[in-house]
């Protein structure tokens, strides 16, 4: 090797260094930017608790309240509906919620504090749909003859029982979520917190 | 000298101007035997150009607000209905803009399909083909991106639907999907990231990958119907014996084919601008509605096939769910087609002298296709979910299979010279 090609070693010490040290500033930099696309303070409080009156709703009739952006229904089930929870059983994929998601309270059959109030988030646990209610039984649902009522996902056909749990075979993998909730009187819950 | 002259001689020892325009229009020497097909390239630019240019419009009446008007309605969606009924010409900008999306789609289809008939994906186009596939994949963000704008309930769902398929990712999943959303929930702040990733980011992406495939392109030089290189044949001068100068030649003729575009543009532009709830899907003219999802929800015609696959997957493997599965299968089937210069082995490019197995396949392999895209829009019963699983199954067989099939393919030989009438 000729003389003119021996390489400044100190020279090319310089300009290593000089990258690194440029290189971790680029990196410093990138991180406020990619913080900034994670939730904002605004976004991570927003999940307030919302009450819900429903000393209006009838037996079978169910309603919608809006909590932390997401439906959750609260529908006051019936006899005849709360007697199908059992029978449904065996065609159910987590009949006991297991796998799913709800506070220790609603980790039953009926998947509620009072069994004739069904309290559940509304987003069916596949892609995030808003499964649509199907009280009918039989042929009147438009699933099957042997429909007992409950809930389907018009995205992709998810079926849940009146307890919002998921039929074996389906594509959403657990039951819907039960959210944190409690009563403050006989006819009113607050949906976000259940500690005294 | 004129002055004209003297002013280019200015420019052009401070800008390659004369030069660059010799080197990709006057002295860039296309095959003389380009054909039909050949329109969808240069259609494609100025579908970009029409969108770009909507755009600009549209942006100075749209806002990108999930919050509520005083009536109850998204800001987003009310600027929406405020540039069709009350920004004069407003209507006109905004349905160019949605048809466009479509036509996009129609005219990069096609364009594609060309490169698969007449092997332009071979060497030493494989890296025309890649920028191809590269701007396929922008072009899908953005058009995914853009349809959430409106904040209709397709809108709204649609993003629902297409994030939540990030959560299926193991470990990562649902950080990644609360990043893209940057909330929780799909709300105002995936509505403002998306509208500035729609308006800068993937327009300024998809400017410069089109850069790089015309530049790729014109340094190896266009295929053509006949698949054979005219570099090979060159005249006294240098000149490809059977290469016209690109302008004024094809200039020329592409503008018929704008002309010929613009005449279907137009008239589905004024007689049926949802283009039968295809280019806009009638739920979308409904506001976002977290609360209730729409009984049907499909996502837009030019991505049900990508849809189809993605719904096809329905078996869980190794312990992960399906849905990431279904989210894997769906990106294989857009990233393969990268990989077609490497897949194709026959002795050929053109199907003009390929034999019957390629031209076989490459027939099933569309109608496949063409049954995937017709089944996205359908909701999903048993039976058409084995009709998509079997489609499925072909279309990436027709990738994978292609190294064998193309190799014993009974090809005929090609001509010397172009073929041309």
């Amino acid at each position: 090797m000729s003389k003119e090609h021996t390489l400044d070693d100190n020279r090319r010490q310089l300009l290593i260094a000089t990258s690194v040290v440029g290189g971790a500033g680029v990196v410093a930099a990138a991180v406020p930017f990619v913080a900034s696309l994670t939730p904002s303070e605004r976004a991570k409080a927003a999940g307030a608790p919302a009450e819900a009156d429903i000393s209006k709703l009838g037996p079978g009739e169910m309603m919608t309240v809006e909590w932390r952006g997401q439906p959750v229904w609260i529908l006051r089930r019936t006899e005849a509906m709360l007697a199908t929870l059992e029978e449904i059983e065996p065609r159910l994929a987590d009949p006991n919620s297991e796998k799913s998601i709800q506070p220790p309270y609603a980790k039953n059959r009926h998947r509620s504090i009072k069994p004739e109030y069904l309290v559940v988030v509304g987003i069916c646990t596949h892609l995030g749909c808003s499964p649509t209610a199907k009280f009918a039984k039989g042929e009147a649902s438009g699933i099957s003859k042997d429909w007992l009522g409950g809930y389907l996902c018009p995205c992709h056909g998810s079926q849940f029982d009146l307890a919002a749990r998921v039929f074996k075979g389906m594509p959403a993998p657990t039951n819907l979520t039960v959210p944190p909730h409690k009563y403050l009187t006989d006819t009113k819950i607050l949906i976000g917190e259940d500690k005294a | 000298m004129t002055t004209k002259q003297g002013l280019l001689n200015w420019i052009d020892e401070r800008f390659p101007l004369t030069s660059t325009i010799r080197e990709h229009l006057t002295e860039y020497y296309a095959p003389k035997n380009f054909n039909f097909w050949y329109y969808f390239g240069s259609l494609a630019l100025l579908v970009l150009v029409i969108q770009i240019v909507t755009g600009i419009f549209l942006v100075m009446h749209y806002k990108p607000d999930a919050s509520l008007t005083q009536s109850g309605v998204p800001v987003a969606f009310a600027s929406v209905e405020y540039i069709m009924r009350e920004v004069p010409g407003g209507w006109f900008i905004r349905y160019m803009h949605s048809t466009g999306a479509s036509a996009f789609f129609i005219v990069v289809y096609l364009h594609m399909f060309r490169g698969l008939l007449y092997g332009s994906y071979r060497t030493p186009r494989e890296l025309v083909w890649i920028f191809g596939v590269l701007i396929f994949l922008a072009l899908m963000a953005e058009a995914f991106m853009g349809y959430l704008l409106p904040w209709g309930q397709m809108s709204y769902w649609g993003a629902q639907v297409i994030i939540n398929l990030f959560s299926a990712i193991p470990v990562i999943g649902p950080d990644l999907s609360t990043v893209i959303r940057g909330d929780f929930v799909v709300s105002d702040a995936t509505l403002n990231r998306f509208f500035s990733l729609h308006v800068i980011a993937v327009p300024l992406v998809l400017l410069l990958l089109v850069a790089a495939h015309i530049i790729a392109l014109h340094e190896v030089g266009s295929n053509n119907p006949d698949g054979i290189e005219i570099k090979k044949k060159k005249d006294a001068n240098g000149r490809p014996l059977d290469g016209i100068p690109f302008h004024p030649y094809y200039t020329v003729k592409d503008i018929v084919g704008v002309a010929g575009f613009l005449i279907v543009f137009f008239a589905v532009l004024f007689f049926a601008p949802e283009g039968g709830g295809y280019f806009l899907e009638y739920n979308n003219f409904i506001p976002a509605n977290p609360m209730v999802t729409p009984p049907h929800i499909a996502p837009v015609w030019y991505f049900t096939p990508f849809y189809s696959i993605l719904r096809a997957v329905t078996y869980p493997l190794f312990g992960i769910d399906a849905k990431f599965w279904g989210v894997v299968a769906m990106g294989a089937a857009v990233i393969i087609i990268a990989f077609l210069p490497w897949l194709d082995r026959a002795p050929v490019k053109s199907i003009r002298y390929k034999g019957p197995i390629y031209k076989t396949a490459l027939t099933i392999f569309v109608i496949a296709f063409l049954i995937l895209g017709y089944l996205g829009v359908l909701p999903p019963t048993p039976a058409r979910t084995l009709v998509s699983q079997i489609c499925a199954v072909i279309y990436f067989a027709f990738f994978l299979l292609m190294p064998w099939y193309s190799k014993i393919d009974p090809c005929k030989p090609e001509p010397e010279r172009v073929t041309w009438k």
